[in-house]
């Protein structure tokens, strides 16, 4: 699952990452026009509206792109880096920078662009750069109080509007298809030689019709895990796809063998868990299956997963949802520890047995109901909740 | 390859697609500004690191980040930046050792004025943390409620400003 750092790819090839992506990026920054400073400035004159489209489609892109791959479980959510949120300086930042673009007619990424293909005014532009943050950083003590002052953290823009994700990819689509439509009437007032009037009108449907059904798609998309979690819920998904389950005789058997290739999943709360645990168990609740954190723990490979809780019935959403995420190998205990309770740890039944077979299970099982409790006693304090690897991702600018 | 440029919508779809394969690898969007940081604090670091240790804008960030702060993610994707726009400007014939301007303006003027801007900007991205790259256009494309805050701010006051210094371009 992605991002591929720092799991799959290490810094080393991270940074190698970093300049084949950096040279695709001033590629198209470059091929957009994005090193003319007359271009970039014709954004605030209606003469020419290029970076806006190619600003917005590229936010749009990206943004489909992650909940699309999110959604797909390739790309996990969790994550990737969200730039934090500082309100005011966000806004104070803001402010100044869209000064910085008019008078200096670039921001640094274009500059650098247009540095390179020999603009003498982008070359000054970045050494202004070099001055600026220099500047900053000499009377940074008197203004650190503000600059990490309203500190919201990574929160994500739809919920600060109170919207649904899916909304608001909706509405921010619609936003610029329509910015879109109204920027190339106005350039073409305004010049009738403008840009967008120099490839044909189909292009800007296309592009527009691309971008609608793209909008449409994510405001239909569900949230992944609530999907999952419902789907695994319904009757009929489990009609469709039945368990398999693993009687409490089993169960107990392999505990008491020590079965190296035994994994109990405990799914119920941790209270219930801390109680009460069986040898060789992990409690990991429903919602917790997602997580890349507790992949080493469940992927275990040649490993028997038998999903547990009190009766059966939260433990066979986790088993099916195991098997949705791709684990194999998954059992549910028929009855869930409630059975267990009952045949092997409880009293036993008065009732004589004629068959072979349950003289025999009654054998083991009067065996079982005085070695398992040890099991459990010595195993408290050791089986544990895996303790999540929390895993960092460094970016941002700062 | 004429000198002409790619369609916008084309041009944005693949920036796009850029920016999400950064997210897709390393986890983080794309940035410029905190090269300029990081090449600022390897300065400062380099020929005064009495100033460096005691400054707190030096010392935060060479706590926070380990190693060289030349051998940065964000340091050589800006490298990446520089060669790969090159790589375009040559194959669409647009290298030329010029200044570009509006029709009423002096070239030393404009140089001044770059200067101011890209000053402007170096001061304005470590208040947003990050600039249009890092802070407007990668935030946006995770939802970060800052990246729109810093989209709206950076456009709005360039609208607003934007007449008051149409003799810059216009």
């Amino acid at each position: 699952m992605a991002p591929l750092v720092p799991d799959l790819v290490s810094n080393e090839l991270s940074i190698l990452s970093a300049l084949l992506i950096g040279m695709a990026f001033g590629y198209v920054l470059e091929q957009a026009g994005f090193s003319s400073s007359r271009r970039l400035a014709g954004l605030f004159y209606g003469y020419d509206f290029t970076v806006l489209r190619v600003f917005f489609t590229a936010a749009i892109t990206a943004m489909a792109g992650t909940l699309l791959l999110g959604y797909a479980g390739i790309l996990d959510l969790d994550l990737i880096y969200v730039n934090p949120t500082f309100l005011w300086p966000a806004v104070v930042g803001g402010v100044v920078m869209g000064l910085g673009f008019v008078l200096g007619g670039y921001c640094p990424g274009t500059s650098v662009c247009a540095a390179a293909i020999g603009k003498k005014d982008a070359l000054v532009f970045v050494a202004g750069g070099f001055l600026g943050v220099f500047g900053y950083g000499e009377v940074y003590p008197a203004i650190a109080g503000f600059v990490n002052g309203s500190a919201l953290g990574p929160i994500r823009v739809y919920d600060s509007l109170g919207v649904t994700q899916g909304l608001f990819a909706f509405l921010l689509i619609a936003g610029a298809v329509g910015a879109f439509a109204f920027t190339s009437w106005l350039e073409r007032r305004v010049d009738p030689q403008a840009p967008s009037a120099s490839f044909p009108v189909r292009y800007h449907r296309l592009a527009v019709a691309g971008a609608l059904v793209l909008g449409l798609v994510l405001l239909r998309l569900p949230d992944r895990k609530a999907h999952f979690l419902a789907e695994v819920a319904s009757p009929d998904y489990q009609r469709a796809h039945p368990a398999r389950y693993m009687d409490a005789d089993e169960l107990a058997f392999r505990l008491l063998d020590r079965d190296p290739k035994l994994l109990v999943v405990d799914v119920r709360a941790e209270d219930a868990y801390k109680q009460m645990a069986l040898p060789a168990s992990v409690n990991i609740p429903l919602e917790g299956l997602f997580g890349r954190e507790w992949a080493p723990v469940l992927g275990r490979r040649h490993t028997t997963r038998v999903f547990v809780d009190e009766d059966g019935s939260s433990a066979l959403r986790g088993a099916l949802l195991a098997e949705r995420l791709g684990y194999d190998d998954v059992r549910v205990l028929r009855g869930g520890l409630a059975e267990l309770k009952r045949t092997i740890l409880g009293t036993p039944p008065a009732t004589s047995f004629r068959t072979a077979a349950e003289v025999d299970a009654q054998r083991f099982r009067a065996e079982a109901r005085l070695e398992l409790p040890r099991l459990i006693a010595e195993a408290r304090g050791q089986t544990s909740r895996p303790k999540p690897v929390v895993k960092t991702i460094k970016g941002g600018c700062s | 390859m004429s000198t002409r440029y790619m369609n916008p919508y084309l041009a944005g779809l693949l920036l796009g697609l850029v920016l999400l394969s950064a997210i897709f690898v390393s986890g983080r969007g794309l940035g410029a500004s905190g090269a300029v940081k990081s090449a600022v604090v390897a300065a400062v670091v380099t020929t005064a690191p009495a100033h460096a240790a005691s400054a707190p804008f030096y010392s935060e960030y060479t706590g926070e980040h380990a190693g060289n702060p030349l051998k940065q993610w964000l340091v050589f994707e800006v490298i990446g930046v520089a060669i790969g726009a090159f790589l375009s400007g040559l194959l669409s014939n647009r290298l030329r050792w010029t200044t570009e301007k509006g029709p009423r303006i002096g070239g030393t003027a404009r140089l001044a004025f770059a200067l101011a801007g890209g000053a402007l900007f170096g001061i304005g991205a470590q208040f947003a943390r990050g600039c249009t790259s890092g802070a407007a256009l990668s935030g946006m494309a995770v939802l970060s409620t800052a990246g729109f805050v810093t989209m709206l701010a950076i456009f709005g006051t360039g609208y607003a400003a934007a007449y008051f210094f149409r003799r810059l371009w216009i």
